[in-house]
């Protein structure tokens, strides 16, 4: 039994951690929470492409480390914990992996190269309004290549400059590259509920559009991008979560009241040895994702709905319990809990709210099931 | 990252897997190892892995072990659970008893226990909670007194309670009070007792879900030979935590029901609508919890596992199991049942769906969430061990036991 990461992705791990804890202290997430004219940090975006972290899991002859999605794992729970305000998944986990898994060797040869150099950010636009997206509601079109309809909101899409868009074609889903500097495109920036992540309604007409993956496999390819994304936002989360849980262990150390430190109360200590045990199930179902990710194993879609269900129930648990073990200091603008409170909610959202992925999860199940009798 | 076996690891698995082929047994005998065939068939079984050395495995060679590793133990677990073996009532005494006694009893002691023991022919109970103390171990009160003729020996009187398997057991370990001018941690002594002394008497519990697998134990005027102490006088806390580390090392799978029997229940039980219940979006949610909290106990097990592989020894982590494990079986049995609307009122095995396990799930789950350590003591372990939070403030500790304010 060999599950666990190697000493040399524990290494990367720990260079990691130290480049963003002297690149990427929480100050730079305040920085872009408190401009709504930054979209991102572009600085920390330079650096992180320095490090050679957008292109870890893309092959060395498009220009990556040509690593694999284990070291890209150990990064996710990196610039997770230190809340990073760029535009990271919507490049690496969506964009890169959506041209890995279904583009053509143009695309590849295109786009895989300028991704692992930072010199473009990328978006996926699936949402179209409220409620999760399907088949039957999905409105925007392709007709001669040509994009119309509105799609929001779209994580960067504010700042990005290319986005994959679903959309229909000739009635039925497919997915497609739009140069969103090019013609027919309109972006708006929406305000967002964690304005460290950036997002915007994207006004498409007659944009010119470029097809990724077979015609009318729009909805099954999505669905496996997100898989895929879903196993690197969950160690985004795990990150996260982890770090509430020490800020919450942290100052309830330090914090007296009834004169002694609040962790000696069981209230205290219960609550966060809730949030380890979360954190534990996020970790070992994360775990079993990057395997399954990094294998390419049939398993996938079932590890990537657990790792996202058992990683969102985490983060969310430790940001919100870490607010009420810090009390009215918690409360306030000034104190880094609500940074990773609202990182919480964006990161649940992001591919798909937790209540879809249950739903997905069980529909495999009974599939899983009917299969075996 | 895999699941592979080491190449050392595959190789052990190999040889167990011959070994099983050739000698487990090929049909179960008696499900319960107090009816009398159960009881000879695990005798017997135990016999056998003994004899090849799997007994305990990671126990030294001298004492009929291997001396092999943690990992290995789990492989010869984890093969030996396909075949239809009989029930283990050895494994408190070899998983806890006896390793305290290869620890404190003198030599004599050890040569006369340990080979009977791990051949499974005599059989120890662990008695140390109390009807006043169950989590509070140290806060035991049943006495041991040095006899007043000046031969050294002690005479025990008191109750425990909870033990498991006390009426088939032939010996056991037994925590007493011996000092009451010292504080509670500090005035206790470990013996080893004679479950068959005419002042032992053991009566069975009737538990809320029916059945009686554990007991009360009664001691009335029990004479032990100073030889039989473990550990110094007044020592006994120290000897009762090398017992208790031996207890985690146990990592625990799945009770019960799980997620697939209530998946397999719903498809099968009409449901609001008049389709099937596992159509239903609130049931389709718990079962996706439900199967998370598996997944990641079974993924936390593969971690423990690997840490395990490496030559490390895993904390107190795997408290987490239970925490987990015991509230699931409760909420599952009284969800399943739920979903059968009026008719979940039927707890007759011949009517209520797969044999009432759902039932029993509901039933036992409350003993589970107390059994080894009730869920506020665990959280209390990873909040103390895990994350080193502070222990409570403590109003017991520095005080004689005879002036610990004790309730009813």
């Amino acid at each position: 039994m060999n599950f666990d990461f190697s000493d040399d992705q524990k290494f990367l791990k720990g260079e990691a951690r130290k480049f963003l804890e002297a690149n990427c202290p929480t100050s730079r997430a305040r920085g872009v929470l408190e401009d709504a004219a930054q979209g991102y940090d572009q600085a920390l975006w330079k650096s992180v492409a320095g490090q050679g972290w957008l292109g870890a899991a893309i092959p060395e002859e498009f220009g990556g480390l040509g690593l694999g999605h284990l070291e890209l794992c150990v990064i996710a729970e990196e610039l997770g914990r230190a809340v990073a305000p760029i535009p990271f998944a919507s490049t690496v986990y969506f964009l890169a992996e959506a041209i890995m898994l279904a583009g053509d060797e143009a695309q590849k040869a295109d786009l895989l190269p300028k991704i692992a150099a930072g010199e473009i950010i990328g978006a996926i636009a699936t949402s179209e309004g409220p409620g999760a997206t399907t088949a039957a509601t999905l409105q925007s079109a392709v007709t001669d290549g040509k994009l119309t309809g509105v799609k929001i909101p779209v994580t960067d899409g504010d700042i990005a400059d290319v986005a994959l868009v679903l959309a229909k074609e000739g009635g039925k889903p497919g997915l497609f590259l739009v140069d969103l500097a090019g013609a027919g495109v309109t972006r708006e920036a929406v305000k967002t509920l964690d304005p460290t992540r950036d997002a915007a309604r994207l006004t498409f007409k007659d944009a010119p559009a470029h097809r990724v993956g077979k015609a009318g496999e729009g909805m099954e390819l999505v669905e496996q991008i997100f898989d895929r994304a879903a196993v690197l936002l969950s160690f985004e989360q795990c990150g996260g979560a982890d770090r509430c849980l020490e800020m919450a262990k942290e100052y309830a150390l330090e914090r007296y009241a009834f004169g002694r430190v609040i962790a000696s109360y069981q209230a205290i200590k219960h609550k966060l040895a809730d949030m380890y045990v979360k954190n534990e199930l996020a970790r070992s179902n994360a775990y079993y994702g990057a395997w399954a990710l990094n294998t390419n194993a049939p398993e996938l879609p079932v590890a990537a709905s657990a790792a996202r269900i058992a990683a969102s129930e985490a983060y969310w648990f430790a940001s919100k319990e870490n607010i009420q073990t810090h009390g009215g200091i918690g409360f306030t603008w000034e104190m880094d809990c609500h940074l990773f409170y609202r990182r919480s909610r964006q990161l649940s959202l992001v591919a798909g709210a937790p209540r879809v992925w249950k739903e997905r999860l069980v529909s495999h199940l009974e599939r899983r099931n009917a299969a075996a009798a | 990252m895999d699941f592979n076996d080491s190449p050392e690891e595959a190789a052990y698995r190999q040889q167990v897997r011959e070994w099983l082929e050739a000698n487990a047994p090929k049909a179960r005998v008696g499900g319960d190892p107090e009816g009398g065939d159960g009881m000879a068939a695990s005798k017997a079984w135990q016999a056998k892995k003994a004899a090849a050395g799997y007994a305990c495995i990671t126990w030294p060679k001298e004492w009929g072990g291997q001396g092999g590793t943690p990992v290995q133990n789990v492989i010869f677990s984890q093969e030996e659970a396909k075949h239809p073996i009989p029930g283990n009532p050895f494994q408190i005494g070899l998983g806890m008893c006896v390793p305290t006694v290869m620890t404190f009893a003198d030599e004599e002691t050890k040569k006369r226990f340990v080979g009977p023991a791990l051949r499974g022919e005599e059989i120890w109970s662990q008695l140390f909670s109390e009807p006043s103390g169950g989590s509070d171990v140290a806060g035991a009160r049943t006495k041991a007194e040095r006899a007043p003729d000046g031969s050294g020996d002690w005479i025990i009187n008191g109750q425990k309670v909870w033990t498991t398997g006390a009426q088939f057991s032939d010996f056991g370990i037994v925590i007493t009070r011996t000092s009451l001018d010292k504080p509670k941690h500090k005035g206790l002594t470990m013996f080893w007792v004679d479950m068959k002394d005419p002042g032992v008497e053991v009566k069975p519990i009737h538990q809320m879900s029916g059945g009686s697998g554990f007991n009360e134990v009664f001691f009335t005027d029990v004479r032990v030979k100073d030889s039989q102490r473990l550990g110094a006088v007044d020592e006994g806390w120290k000897v009762s935590l090398v017992t208790l580390m031996n207890e985690r090392l146990a990592v625990g799978g799945q009770t019960g029901a799980g997620w697939q029997q209530f998946m397999e229940a719903a498809r099968n039980t009409p449901g609001l609508d008049g389709g099937s219940a596992l159509k239903d979006g609130a049931l389709r949610e718990k079962l996706a919890d439900w199967y998370v909290q598996a997944e990641g106990l079974k993924h936390t097990r593969n971690r423990t596992m690997t840490a395990l592989s490496r030559g490390q020894t895993p904390g107190p982590e795997s408290s987490i199991g239970k925490i987990i494990s015991a509230v699931q079986m409760q909420e599952l049995g009284n969800t399943a049942i739920e979903m059968l609307d009026q008719y979940g009122i039927i707890d007759d095995p011949e009517l209520a769906s797969l044999g009432g396990a759902f039932h029993f799930s509901l039933m036992f789950g409350p003993g589970l969430r107390i059994a080894g350590g009730t869920d506020e003591i665990l959280r209390n372990i990873i909040a103390e061990r895990v994350l080193g939070l502070p222990g409570d403030i403590r109003v017991d500790k520095d005080v004689p036991f005879k002036d610990m304010p004790t309730g009813r």
